[in-house]
């Protein structure tokens, strides 16, 4: 199996979350993965890219960066951004929390992305940035096997 | 997105079509706000999901929205035919315990 890598990088513009969705969906499509596990990715991915724009930049431009690898038949995705950071992770990846409860946030992004995905990661410096890790087996039988 | 409705028996239906994430959600929401808002007397508000493409937890957050203020006007929400994939969304938030399914 040939390894493959994406990057891309784009503004924080709410227009720019389908794009990214689809493209990485996109990028995989290759090794056949099941349209269930083709739509998890995308809604993980919608969710990293959505806390991006709304928690890290809150609304200000900056740049986010989606890096995909392809490993065997693993998806590897890492979603960055260089904004306010998280201040307390814990209470971030809980489900139902939200920093911004007014504005019809669910809190479910995180718990969303660790549901869908096989593994998850966070990483965050206040005021540097985030750094979102998720991996998804392409093939499901592998999952099942587990 | 594009919504189309109906009003029938008591019940408004609001057919929503297409992607349901931050930047759709708000022109939808405030489509829907107002028809609430006009179908006064109405028993019960449906939103049927069959021709959303795609959605993620912004979808949660909408129809939380929408089930307030379905509320506040004596009526009560409820979805139907939400693809596989909206479907695994609104599971995982356990949001039919509240927002029941027809």
């Amino acid at each position: 199996m040939t390894n493959n890598y994406l990057k891309l990088q784009f503004y924080s513009l709410p227009q720019n979350q389908a794009f990214a969705r689809d493209a990485v969906a996109a990028f995989c499509v290759d090794l056949n993965p099941s349209l269930a596990v083709l739509s998890d990715i995308k809604t993980a991915v919608s969710e990293a890219v959505t806390n991006c724009t709304v928690h890290a930049y809150r609304g200000n431009l900056g740049m986010i960066t989606v890096e995909c690898e392809i490993e065997d038949k693993s998806l590897h995705i890492k979603v960055s951004d260089t904004g306010r950071g998280i201040d307390d992770i814990e209470k971030a990846v809980r489900p139902f929390f939200t920093t911004l409860p007014g504005d019809e946030r669910s809190g479910m992004g995180f718990t969303i992305m660790q549901t869908f995905m096989d593994e998850f990661k966070v990483n965050s410096i206040k005021g540097e940035g985030t750094v979102v890790y998720m991996t998804k087996q392409l093939d499901p039988e592998v999952v099942e096997n587990v | 997105m594009k919504t189309e409705w109906t009003r029938s028996d008591g019940v408004l239906k609001i057919k929503l079509y297409g992607d349901m994430d931050e930047y759709t959600a708000p022109a939808v929401r405030a489509e829907c706000d107002r028809l609430i808002d006009r179908n006064q007397g109405v028993r019960k508000v449906i939103i049927n999901l069959a021709e959303v493409a795609f959605m993620d937890s912004t979808g949660i957050g909408f129809l939380i929205g929408r089930y307030k203020r379905a509320q506040r006007c004596g009526m009560q929400l409820m979805v139907e035919r939400p693809n596989f994939a909206a479907d695994k969304v609104l599971s995982v938030s356990g949001i039919y315990s509240l927002i029941p399914r027809v």
